[in-house]
């Protein structure tokens, strides 16, 4: 019995002693293996007495068991230790800067985007988009919208024009997006409720001015369309828009050739630090006209100002974006310029909603 | 329209603060746009006694002085003013002061080695007067220590109102004192104008040269002539007014004109009668006449424009700017004052063409009140006769006053309707009465007739905004509006959709979204297949913004340039905007258009450690078909040609490296590729760019299906089967062709086909290029075989090679 623990305690310090897969297996074969140590021994017991056999056997065996144990455990540190190696020598520099994704390096004007959160709020209140085309007539741009033959907005000082025509008419480009209002009324039935925004154009150009700037109009037309609903969409417009639980207005009457009553909308902010506040403070600013839609309008876009009634207003989208979000000047909105662009734009997928709120 | 918180006192009985009148005055439609208070500018200028005044040691015209200023010990001050002398009251501002006139704070000082504590000060400096001779120089009752603005009594808030141009009324203190005292903020002093009897005709004759529709060019012209006066400087309290509203006083006879313009509305002329020769006639301008204005100015004159004449030719330009020669000095003895009506339209369009903008325009052009006009030269007369004596001649009134009879039904149910507000009978009839109407009859219907001052009013909804104006804008109830659905539908367009998902898309490959001018130079447009007549402004704001752009492109490229000059050359833009095809309003078309520049990729813009790829063809058409997938244009039937293979192509573009987008010959809906270098230079930019275009309008739409459900899933059970084939074929064989008749082989098992590899090379050929496709097969009922596999690749390799003359490569 002695040459079985002599055996043994070879065998488990040769497994022990294995530093690799392959020197495991040797001693795996030399052991286990047809020629190996531990079956020649078992080989040996079909030479022995039946009494002898089962006591021999059962030792045998146990040591077998014991061996083939030892080989699998030291067989899985030995695997799990070349892992490791493995592994170890697998490392990258994770510190390495990954390319910026199309996600994180595209921007949406701020034009699109407010334009995008215009139309999220007025679609809430059952608003269409309506769109109409920048090279307009004269009688769209004015003559319908209540003008004066000779009103100064008429003017190449202040309108551009095209050349006229062989009828002598010239075209101009729309100087506001009403002639939209006026093809909806001209084209649809009561009760209409759109809003309008587009490129507009006027000849004027400075710090604070471009010759191309973008204007959203609004026009509801039915039959109760009120004053007491215009302050209200106006004032739930602007509670959304500028994102604030309040805001005090101010509605000035003013004058419009296409609007009677007319206002003029101031709200309240603070100005601190060249910030603008809304819901706060004891500035006005001045954000938009607004007023009843002149019977002369109604009248020209064959509606009966005695049977239907509406209300409209209109405000630069380019500065409602400056308001919002800070932008201090109009002309780098056209100047393309991408550092501009990055810091102003919007990523691509701030999709505005009313459910996830206008701006992130 | 300028006046001061005393001025309007002069018509309003109040006792309203000039905070409660300013609020109001916005409220009512009268936006104040500022006030200028000068006592509260004044207040750090305090009366001080000159104890003693020395001679400079330093310096032969300063002087240093000690003051007492009432508050503490007395203060060295050095003085350059001669008139600075022991004894005098003046006016001191410590140091810390602002001091208006010079626009500088002053400090502690030394001056010429004499310390200096604050400084003695001028009219001028207070910008009270432009006297700047010496230190001014107060009674010596004048309490030390005071606020001078206040003992001076210069605290006369100076209140600017923007006036919207339909309220000539509001163009004089008198017709907005009128409506403030309707809004309830005092009583109207309405003392009437007495007129005044004169002795004897007016010695010069008027006539109204005019026929036919020209006579309303000048309704009315009255004419009064004041013999003997005495014409000097204008009383203290008028220069004081005058000065306060930005105006210079000349001498009594032209501030008492100025006067009545501001206080009245009412603009008045008046003329030395000694320099007028002959009758006074009122015509049209005759070609080559010009005129001496009395801004020192000659102006040319033509026959669109009035004037009063004489034998001497032009002595006023009607209603705009009286004549130099004519004008009233200090040597005027007789006077003529002049009070007309002149065509508003006219005298706006006089004063733009010569742009002359004067007080007269700015109330002739509004329309003045006709039924002043008489009265405007009574008042006129009474103050040339108090302030400086004469004797006045009766009123020449040529043409006649016109007395617009306008009078409105009005139904009271009109404001309710159209506000929401309720007023009752009693108050609309008080507010519109305090407002100069007048007012008859009973509910439900009142007739209101328009004074002649408000030719504003023309209807119903204008005699609303006067109610609602004076009851507050703010007392209007806010009403909600109703829904018209419980949840609201869609209300984008199909089209509208699109350009907002083009503008997502391309932003999510890492584009920047651009905004360019709508217009572009003509050389731009014509290069990009616009320039036609009809689309060129003929008032262009510059040169290179002259024509409708008839594409993005121009304005994206040379944005990109710009960027390129700032230091950023690898820039990716992308714009979605409107392109003109012509006048009409079916020829503005949307388009959407992405240019990349540089090392701009798809996989990021400038160089990185992972590769540094140009941006090239592949970046943008990947660009254009990334946008068609995001607006959900249904492609099946797109192709995609080679530019130069396809006649009237845009000559922009690379003529290799380009290709048309069309779903048919006739149909074609944009391009993507290399511009061409050409026309990169002609838009004055450098370097390569890739650039596309397309029309989202009339893009196909997807099917429409009778429910959203989509069609059923068919997930095929066994495993696909995958064999690669290498082709070595001509370069001039699109990679296309090879895929197409791949696809072909067998519809039903052949599951995709993929470009795996493109080489040209070492071990090819040179003119050829070898295309590695992966053809994915999935049978559906049973495994494929190794020979229907053979079979598979066999035949495709046979249709490769006999259309294409390619060969496998081994």
């Amino acid at each position: 019995m002695s040459d079985l623990k002599n055996l043994e305690s070879a065998l488990l310090a040769d497994i022990a002693n294995a530093a690799s897969e392959e020197a495991i297996e040797a001693v795996r074969v030399g052991a286990l293996g047809k020629k190996g140590s531990v079956s020649a021994l078992l080989s040996t017991l079909g030479a022995m007495a039946p009494e002898e056999r089962k006591e021999a056997g059962a030792a045998i065996n146990a040591l077998k068991d014991r061996v083939t144990d030892a080989l699998v455990a030291r067989k899985g540190v030995l695997k799990d230790a070349a892992l490791d190696t493995r592994l170890a020598s697998e490392r990258v520099d994770i510190s390495l800067p990954t390319r910026e994704s199309g996600i994180e390096a595209g921007r949406i004007h701020p034009i699109s985007q407010v334009m995008d959160e215009l139309t999220a709020i007025f679609a809430d209140l059952g608003f269409a988009v309506a769109e109409g085309p920048d090279v307009e007539s004269d009688d769209l741009n004015f003559t319908k919208l209540n003008f004066p033959p000779h009103h100064p907005a008429r003017e190449m000082h202040d309108t551009f024009f095209f050349n006229p025509d062989e009828n002598g008419q010239r075209k101009l480009l729309r100087t506001h997006t009403s002639p939209v209002q006026v093809r909806t009324m001209l084209s649809q039935k009561p009760p209409i409720r759109v809003i309008c925004p587009g490129r507009t154009y006027r000849c004027d150009s400075d710090q604070t001015h471009t010759p191309m700037f973008h204007q959203v109009e609004g026009l509801v037309i039915d039959k109760t369309a009120n004053l007491g609903q215009l302050k209200w969409v106006l004032e739930e417009f602007c509670k959304a828009f500028f994102e604030v639980p309040s805001v005090k207005m101010r509605f000035r009457p003013s004058f419009f050739p296409f609007t009677e009553p007319s206002m003029e909308v101031d709200i309240q902010c603070s100005r601190k630090g060249g910030e603008i506040r809304f819901g706060e403070g004891e500035d006005w600013l001045e954000i938009l006209g607004c007023g009843m839609v002149h019977a002369n309008v109604l009248r020209n876009c064959g509606l009966d100002p005695d049977a239907v009634q509406g209300y409209a207003w209109g405000m630069g989208i380019d500065r409602i974006a400056m308001l919002k979000y800070g932008m201090p000047d109009l002309r780098p909105f056209f100047e393309a310029d991408v550092r501009w662009l990055k810091h102003y734009g919007f990523r691509p997928l701030d999709l505005p909603t009313l459910a996830g709120g206008l701006s992130a | 329209m300028k006046f001061t918180l005393s001025w309007l006192k002069e018509h309003l009985e109040t006792d309203a603060s000039l905070d409660v009148i300013v609020e109001t005055l916005t409220r009512i439609g009268l936006e104040v746009e500022h006030v200028d208070d000068p006592g509260k500018k004044l207040s750090g200028f305090t009366i001080a006694y000159v104890i003693s005044a020395e001679q400079h040691p330093n310096a032969d015209r300063l002087r240093v002085c000690m003051v007492e200023t009432g508050s503490g010990a007395p203060v060295q001050v050095v003085c350059g003013a001669p008139n600075a002398r022991t004894g005098m009251k003046s006016v001191f501002s410590p140091p810390g002061t602002y001091i208006p006139g010079k626009d500088i704070t002053i400090g502690k000082g030394v001056i010429r080695g004499v310390e200096s504590s604050g400084m003695l000060c001028s009219g001028r400096e207070l910008e009270i007067s432009e006297d700047h001779d010496g230190i001014l120089d107060l009674p010596a009752d004048a309490p030390v220590g005071a606020i001078y603005a206040e003992w001076a009594k210069l605290s006369d808030p100076v209140i600017e109102i923007n006036l919207t141009p339909n309220r000539p009324d509001a163009t004089g203190v008198f017709g907005i004192a009128r409506d403030l005292a309707a809004a309830g903020i005092g009583k109207l002093k309405d003392k009437g104008i007495p007129a005044i009897k004169g002795d004897d005709a007016c010695t010069v004759p008027v006539k109204l040269d005019f026929v036919g529709d020209d006579r309303a060019l000048c309704p009315a012209f009255a004419l009064r002539l004041v013999r003997g006066v005495k014409n000097g400087p204008s009383p203290e309290w008028m220069q004081k007014r005058l000065r306060a509203i930005g105006l210079r006083p000349i001498n009594a006879l032209v501030d008492i004109t100025n006067y009545v313009t501001y206080d009245r509305g009412r603009p008045l002329h008046v003329f030395d009668a000694a320099k007028v020769q002959g009758a006074l006639v009122v015509r049209r301008a005759m070609e080559g006449e010009s005129l001496l204005a009395l801004d020192g100015k000659t102006y040319a004159l033509d026959a669109s424009m009035v004037v009063i004449a004489d034998n001497n030719g032009p002595e006023s330009l009607a209603g705009v700017m009286g004549g130099e020669h004519s004008g009233c000095d200090e040597n005027t003895v007789d006077v003529l004052i002049e009070s007309a009506l002149w065509s508003p339209l006219n005298i706006a369009q006089t004063g733009r063409k010569l742009g002359i903008s004067t007080d007269a325009r700015y109330r002739f052009e509004r329309g003045v009140d006709p039924a002043f006009t008489v009265p405007g030269i009574e008042l006129a007369t009474k103050l040339v006769t108090d302030l400086c004596g004469g004797t006045p001649s009766q009123i020449t009134l040529e043409g006649s006053v016109p007395e617009p009879e306008k009078i409105i039904e009005f139904p009271l149910a009109e404001v309710k309707r159209l506000t929401g507000l309720d007023v009752p009978l009693a108050e609309v009839k008080a507010i519109l009465t305090a407002l100069g109407f007048w007012v008859s009859g009973n509910a439900p219907v009142i007739k209101v007739a328009v004074p002649s001052f408000r030719p504003d009013i023309e209807g119903k909804a204008d005699l609303v905004e006067e109610v609602v104006r004076i009851v507050g804008v703010d007392n209007v109830p806010l009403v909600p509006i109703r829904r018209i659905d419980q949840v609201h539908k869609p209300v984008l367009t199909a089209l509208q959709q699109r350009t907002r998902a083009a503008k997502r898309a391309l932003a999510a490959r890492g584009m920047v979204e651009a905004v360019t001018w709508s217009f572009v130079s003509k050389k731009a447009a014509t290069l990009f297949g616009g320039g036609q007549p009809a689309l060129a402004l003929a008032n262009p704001i510059a040169a290179d913004l002259s024509d409708m752009r008839p594409s993005l492109m121009p304005g994206l490229v040379m944005a990109g340039q710009r960027n390129a000059d700032r230091g950023y050359a690898d820039v990716a833009l992308f714009e979605v905007g409107q392109v003109f095809k012509g006048d009409g309003e079916r020829d503005q078309r949307i388009a959407a258009a992405g240019l990349r520049r540089g090392l701009a990729s798809s996989d990021g813009a400038g160089r990185h450690w992972t590769g540094s790829d140009e941006a090239d063809v592949y970046d943008v058409k990947a660009d254009v078909l990334a946008a068609l997938a995001a607006m959900n244009v249904p492609t099946g039937g797109m192709q995609i040609v080679p530019a130069a293979g396809v006649a009237g192509a845009p000559e922009f573009l690379h003529p290799g490296r380009s290709a048309i987008l069309r779903f048919g010959p006739k149909d074609v809906i944009g391009w993507f590729g290399e511009l061409h270098p050409r026309a990169i230079e002609a838009l004055g930019a450098e370097g390569r760019m890739v650039a596309f275009e397309i029309v989202l309008d009339g893009l196909p739409a997807q099917k429409k299906k009778p429910t959203k459900a989509k069609a059923r899933l068919d997930l095929a059970e066994l495993q696909p089967v995958s064999r690669d084939f290498a082709f070595v074929v001509d370069q001039s064989v699109e990679a296309e062709a090879l895929l197409r008749i791949a696809r072909g082989i067998d519809k039903a098992l052949v599951e995709d086909v993929t470009v795996f590899d493109v080489y040209a090379g070492k071990g090819v050929d040179p003119g050829k290029v070898s295309i590695g496709l992966a053809v994915t097969l999935q049978p559906r009922e049973k495994t494929l075989t190794d020979t229907e596999i053979e079979a598979f690749s066999g035949k495709l390799v046979g249709e490769v090679v006999a259309k294409t003359g390619a060969v496998l490569r081994g």
